[in-house]
């Protein structure tokens, strides 16, 4: 598998495309701290971007990625591998190679920026963890959708639907529930519902850091307990690593059945 | 060698293969033949795992074939169409599938035969489909393996290079390979084959020599004879 | 210079011989396990008017000890009074009397009454400074008093619930008290003023507190200065009291459900300035205050910076800091009769082309989501989400549910 995954590694470290997203993040830290001149002030715009932001991408090199590399896949299912390891293989050198480009492309500007010596490096990780582990969930969801759908436009349409029904909608559908059953009490569902959606679920892993003051305002016990206490950041985490590998199962459960 | 028992595929509504039952025992050359969307390269592709059927068993060797990989060590694919990871180049492709297989190979008298040499540093994607089928051609042969399978080996060939595939079949033959060929031309059958196994809407209609199909439908040549075949079909 | 002193020298020493001379009158009774006296009830008895009580390192028996003449009680290091957990300890019931240095434990706890371990009544110009008070009911409780200094005590202990526990230095009915320096930690109230006047709190440290670091009733004309109040259950609270400076104060991390830093109730004339407050829930609270004057504060990584609950009038929020509050202001009606102006707000995402140092685009601090928290409070954990942020946008291209005129105007570009 590790042959597979530098391969797969390697044949995107060599695309423009990977460049370009590396370059991109590279800029956007840059501009930030320029912009900004105040790293903390810098992390809360660039929390807003990552959590929209790294899905998207994920979705959209998954997808692309995987449909341009269908050669390649083809190839190595006649050689004497097993399937889950040629798939498993591709999708960590897909999930690697962006988060690296993610890692390194805002990690240099704020480390220039001095936030190793700074009290926002915790921060920081933690966006940078957050946009890790988004990488990885949606690039596994895409290569989903891309398994079950062998048209392209077909595949790239419903990559683009998901991310933005996880991205926008779900919360929008979210908060008109609340809204409307304001009278019930709401603790557990407004929990539950944040686990349901990876984006949500890191934006609270970040918002336990940045909003921590704000988000204990609120009145209800599990509320509290889940955020007043170490207990958020631990089921958070808990339930990011369970949504890194549900989608990366069902893609190996998906293409061990798969015709090719 | 192979053997299938009622092996069924379908594709969406396309019933493409029903109760195929055969056996390979000999090396040799195996023609599998038929019409276009007959399932022959669905066979292929059946026996090297990347088509899944709904039902029915593939032996190979005396163990099923479903769900292993190990096997595959065992065979060499030529697919129909040549594609190839278009930014990486000829070496580089070769020396990745020897990588990731891991066995020796022996890649330079075939780069040699099919005048290779000065496509190695380029990429695949700048390649014609002539010289990419070369380099399928290369990829497959170069391991040596006891069972070949290739889908229409000649597409896009010129004509020296198809007297060298030609040659390179021989010659594994003789070494007691077995080989699975499809093709449409029929001379290349005539000439090769020791054995052609004939498709029709997903059932085998015919298996054995050429011989014995052009008897069975007395006609003189194996073109004539599937000709003839198809037309008593309509 | 020099030789300016070498004159003056002489008449000042002759004035300290003087003035010792009329002090001397005055003695030093020393107290002491080994001593002859060891008791501070006959300590107390025996001393004259303007005596001092010495007491040297040991635990001393003090259960209900009033001090009815001018008298001044000095502890050395390890001199303890013990209220043996059965009333006040220490009674101030005369003026000019002065307690300092003493640590005092065991003080007794009642439902009934208010124990205190120094209880001060009708007295003027009494200190008590330096003193460490041990899990107190209440530690200073001082009534109908005036002319006072309460430095440099700490006051701790350890309360879990309200209603089992009482302040740290609780004033009632007082005047021209100087309440400086002091740790207080651990109690109901760190600081409790009610019927307080012409009283200044300085530089406090009130901490882990369950109700307030600080707390006024009915106090006018009152400041406090330089103080602390970190991680109470809230800040301060001020309460129907008029004319009330309250400058250069820290707010930290006062953390929880209806937790403020600053609570202001019925609050008229006040000036809030210079103040810091980071990372607590609810920065500032006010309702039903007027006239209230926000200068120069600085708000940070709040929940709420500053919440404006009804009837609010005529307050003014200029050259204050608002960097990184999950909410920089919110609202909970659609009527504004406030002023925000020339403010620096780190949500600004305006520019400056004409490069005066003001944003050129009028910035609109009331965002609508505030509006859908206030009504339903879970919808918090959607806060930064991008379905958020497009509702906002929104409302900011077409007000309609936030205030229209609710604007800084003249946003300011840097940090002040």
């Amino acid at each position: 598998m590790i042959k597979i995954l530098r391969y797969s590694f390697y044949d995107l470290a060599r695309s423009r495309w990977s460049y370009i997203y590396f370059l991109f993040y590279l800029l956007l830290g840059f501009v930030l701290l320029f912009l900004n001149s105040n790293l903390s002030k810098a992390i809360i715009t660039l929390m807003n971007i990552i959590i929209v932001l790294t899905p998207m991408i994920g979705t959209i090199f998954g997808v692309m990625y995987f449909y341009s590399s269908r050669e390649f896949t083809e190839l190595l299912l006649a050689q004497p591998i097993k399937r889950g390891t040629i798939f498993l293989g591709q999708y960590l050198g897909i999930a690697t190679s962006l988060s690296l480009s993610l890692l390194a492309g805002l990690g240099i500007p704020f480390l220039i920026y001095g936030v190793w010596q700074s009290s926002e490096i915790w921060n920081f990780g933690m966006l940078l963890v957050a946009g890790t582990f988004l990488t990885f969930i949606f690039v596994a969801l895409s290569i989903n959708i891309s398994l079950k759908n062998e048209n392209k436009i077909k595949g790239f349409g419903y990559a683009i639907l998901l991310w933005l029904f996880l991205a926008v909608i779900y919360d929008g559908i979210f908060m008109i529930s609340l809204v409307v059953f304001d009278d019930y009490p709401l603790d557990q569902f407004t929990l539950l519902a944040s686990m349901l959606n990876p984006i949500d679920l890191s934006r609270i892993l970040i918002l336990l850091k940045l909003d921590i003051s704000a988000l204990l305002g609120y009145t209800g016990a599990v509320f509290s307990k889940f955020f007043g206490t170490g207990m958020g950041t631990v089921i958070s985490f808990t339930v990011l690593v369970i949504w890194t590998f549900i989608p990366a199962w069902s893609m190996l459960k998906i293409a061990g059945k798969k015709d090719f | 060698m192979i053997n299938t028992e009622n092996l069924s595929k379908r594709f969406g509504q396309v019933q493409v293969l029903e109760d195929i039952n055969f056996t390979v025992e000999n090396s040799g050359v195996i023609a599998v033949l038929g019409p276009n969307g007959s399932g022959k390269t669905t066979i292929l592709k059946i026996i090297l795992g990347m088509v899944i059927p709904q039902s029915g068993s593939v032996d190979f060797g005396n163990a099923s074939i479903l769900g292993q990989w190990k096997y595959r060590r065992q065979i060499g694919y030529l697919p129909q169409i040549a594609r190839f990871p278009d930014n990486l180049k000829v070496r580089e492709l070769i020396n990745m599938i020897k990588d990731i297989r891991g066995e020796p190979a022996n890649e330079d008298h075939l780069i040699n035969l099919f005048g290779l040499n000065k496509f190695l540093q380029k990429r695949l994607g700048n390649l014609s489909g002539g010289t990419r089928q070369k380099v399928n051609i290369v990829l497959t042969f170069m391991f040596d393996t006891p069972l070949l399978i290739l889908d229409e080996p000649t597409a896009g060939l010129d004509p020296v290079s198809l007297i060298h595939l030609k040659e390179l079949i021989e010659k594994e033959k003789k070494k007691g390979k077995t080989i699975l060929i499809t093709t449409h031309i029929m001379s290349l059958v005539e000439e090769i084959a020791d054995e052609i196994i004939f498709l029709l809407e997903g059932k085998i209609y015919f298996q054995g020599t050429v011989k014995q199909l052009e008897k069975m439908t007395g006609q003189n040549d194996l073109e004539h004879a599937i000709a003839k075949v198809l037309r008593e079909d309509d | 210079m020099y030789y300016f002193f070498a004159v003056v020298k002489q008449p000042v020493v002759f004035l300290c011989f003087f003035l010792l001379a009329i002090c001397s009158q005055a003695k030093v009774i020393t107290v002491c396990e080994d001593c002859e006296i060891d008791n501070i009830s006959v300590a107390v008895a025996q001393a004259q008017p303007h005596d001092t009580i010495l007491f040297e390192a040991g635990r001393y028996s003090a259960v209900n000890i009033e001090l009815v003449k001018p008298v001044t009680l000095i502890g050395r290091k390890g001199a303890e009074l013990d209220g043996e957990a059965k009333g006040y300890i220490l009674k101030i019931l005369a003026d000019s009397i002065s307690v300092q240095g003493l640590r005092l434990l065991n003080a007794g706890k009642s439902y009934t009454k208010d124990f205190a371990a120094i209880y001060t009544y009708r007295a003027e110009h009494f200190t008590i400074s330096k003193n460490e008070i041990v899990g107190p009911f209440f530690g200073l409780l001082i009534e109908k008093s005036s002319n006072g200094l309460i430095s440099n005590n700490t006051i701790y202990g350890q309360s879990i619930r309200e209603d089992d526990s009482g302040n740290g230095i609780h004033l009632w009915h007082c005047k021209n008290v100087l309440v400086s320096g002091n740790e207080i930690y651990g109690l109901r109230d760190g600081i409790y003023l009610e019927f307080v006047e012409n009283s200044t709190i300085r530089e406090n440290f009130s901490h882990d507190n369950i109700r307030y670091g600080l707390h006024f009733m009915f106090s006018n004309n009152d400041k406090y200065i330089g103080n602390t109040f970190q991680n109470n259950g809230s800040g301060v609270a001020v309460m129907f009291s008029k004319f009330i400076v309250m400058k250069n104060n820290l707010f930290v991390k006062n953390w929880g459900t209806a937790s403020y830093g600053l609570l202001l109730k019925e609050i008229y004339d006040a000036e809030v300035q210079e103040n810091q407050f980071i990372e607590n829930t609810i920065a500032v609270f006010t309702e039903g205050s007027t006239r209230v004057n926000y200068l120069n504060n600085h708000f940070e990584r709040n929940g709420w910076a500053i919440k404006v609950s009804g009837g609010c009038y005529t307050n003014i929020f200029a050259m204050n800091n608002f960097l990184g509050n999950s909410f920089d202001v919110s609202y909970n009606s659609k009527m504004n009769d406030n002023k925000f102006e020339g403010n620096y707000w780190g949500s600004y995402n305006g520019y400056d082309l004409d490069k005066d140092g003001r944003g050129d685009v009028p910035h609109r601090p009331v965002k609508l989501f505030s509006y859908v928290v206030n009504e339903t409070p879970e919808t918090v954990i959607l806060l930064r989400s991008l379905f958020v942020d497009i509702i906002n946008f929104s409302e900011k291209v077409s007000p309609v549910f936030t205030p229209d005129e609710l604007v800084d105007l003249s946003p300011s570009m840097t940090q002040f």
